[in-house]
């Protein structure tokens, strides 16, 4: 098939069932890096993260338009974007005109409250997928590679950061500065 | 027509100055929407807000899309929707252009490399704060679980896990009315 219109079919799909924000949709790219290893791989998904986050905009929108600029360049993009959006659009505007009261339904509720436990499994998976790419070196198949592949200083960085957002003062910080001062030790420690 | 510019403008600006999406937008949206132009009151913002976040897609552009709607019918749907997603498309595509041709440098890529175990750290410390609101009982510590296995070892689609996990809650926690 042609590749805009697979870009096109993909991003529907992830508009329509990636529920819970823009990091719901994260899971969604890693499952077509899978499908589709020719147009992004883990590792690029994870730099693409990091732009999305310190860029304006909603990350949902900026992944998708990267992602689809990484396909097809500036068609790609576009495509992706719209396609994204398309099926919440319509959702709700017909929710919009006919009714209004459809959060407060107990069968939206009841659908919800089975849907956010596999949200945060779904958002773990993506957490788990950069992880792999940020701390080996090389891609691991055994137990065995699991030792002698981590990169220790990329550890670290993992380990301070993510131990530093438990507090709440430091949860303010903006996560552009953690990008920023990873990619300073990054080019200092040669990684 | 002019409201239609207006509600385009003032989602383009929300979508240019915030970072992160979602519930980061909310102030701006409340500066622009609420403060300024008058258009709906705060308590219909965060009515649209809340059902934003139980409608698939990205937060920040639900809203958008609600907020158009309620003001301007579809037209109003449509171009706060272009609005809030046009900042996002030029800007990306800027940096996408910009990186594949600093790819060659050794700088960028150890840049990169520093940069992605801090990206795992945010997204891992993401996943603790959902984690903490969104799995109650032990069936969601299940659920979780399942959802992760699943699609980490058996490689299967996040679509099956969505679908699956509706269907439990519609079926099965209907009557109890209460969190998984």
């Amino acid at each position: 098939m042609n590749n805009l219109l697979l870009i096109c079919f993909e991003f529907l799909k992830t508009g329509l069932f990636a529920i819970g924000g823009g990091l719901a949709t994260i899971p969604f790219l890693f499952n077509m890096s899978e499908k589709y290893p020719e147009w992004f791989s883990s590792s690029e998904l994870a730099d693409m993260i990091a732009v999305s986050e310190s860029t304006p905009g909603s990350i949902g929108v900026n992944m998708a338009t990267f992602a689809g600029f990484k396909v097809a360049g500036v068609a790609g993009a576009i495509l992706a974007t719209c396609s994204l959006v398309l099926p919440s659009f319509v959702i709700i505007f017909i929710i919009s005109k006919f009714l209004i009261k459809y959060s407060e339904s107990p069968y939206v509720n009841a659908t919800f409250a089975g849907l956010r436990p596999a949200v945060a499994g779904l958002i773990t998976t993506a957490a788990y997928a950069v992880f792999k790419v940020a701390i080996f070196t090389e891609t691991i198949s055994s137990f065995e590679d699991i030792l002698p592949n981590i990169s220790i200083p990329s550890l670290i960085i993992f380990v301070v950061i993510l131990v530093s957002l438990q507090f709440k003062k430091l949860r303010k910080i903006h996560p552009v500065f953690f990008i920023a001062v990873a990619a300073f030790l990054g080019i200092v420690l040669k990684l | 027509m002019s409201e239609i510019f207006d509600l385009f403008m003032a989602f383009f600006k929300v979508g240019l100055f915030t970072f992160g999406g979602g519930y980061a937008m909310l102030p701006l949206i409340e500066r622009e929407i609420v403060e300024k132009k008058g258009w709906i009151t705060n308590e219909e913002l965060l009515q649209y807000f809340s059902l934003s976040q139980c409608t698939p897609g990205v937060i920040a552009v639900n809203a958008a899309t609600f907020v158009g709607s309620k003001i301007r019918g579809f037209w109003g749907a449509l171009f706060a929707t272009i609005g809030v997603v046009t900042p996002s498309v030029i800007i990306i595509t800027l940096f996408a252009n910009a990186l594949q041709r600093l790819d060659d440098f050794p700088a960028v890529t150890h840049a990169f490399a520093g940069i992605r175990p801090a990206v795992a750290a945010l997204i891992a410390a993401s996943c603790i704060k959902i984690f903490k609101s969104s799995v109650k009982s032990f069936s969601g510590i299940l659920m979780f679980l399942l959802a992760f296995v699943l699609v980490v070892f058996w490689d299967l689609s996040p679509i099956i896990i969505v679908l699956i996990a509706s269907s439990y809650g519609l079926v099965f926690l209907r009557k109890r009315g209460n969190q998984i």
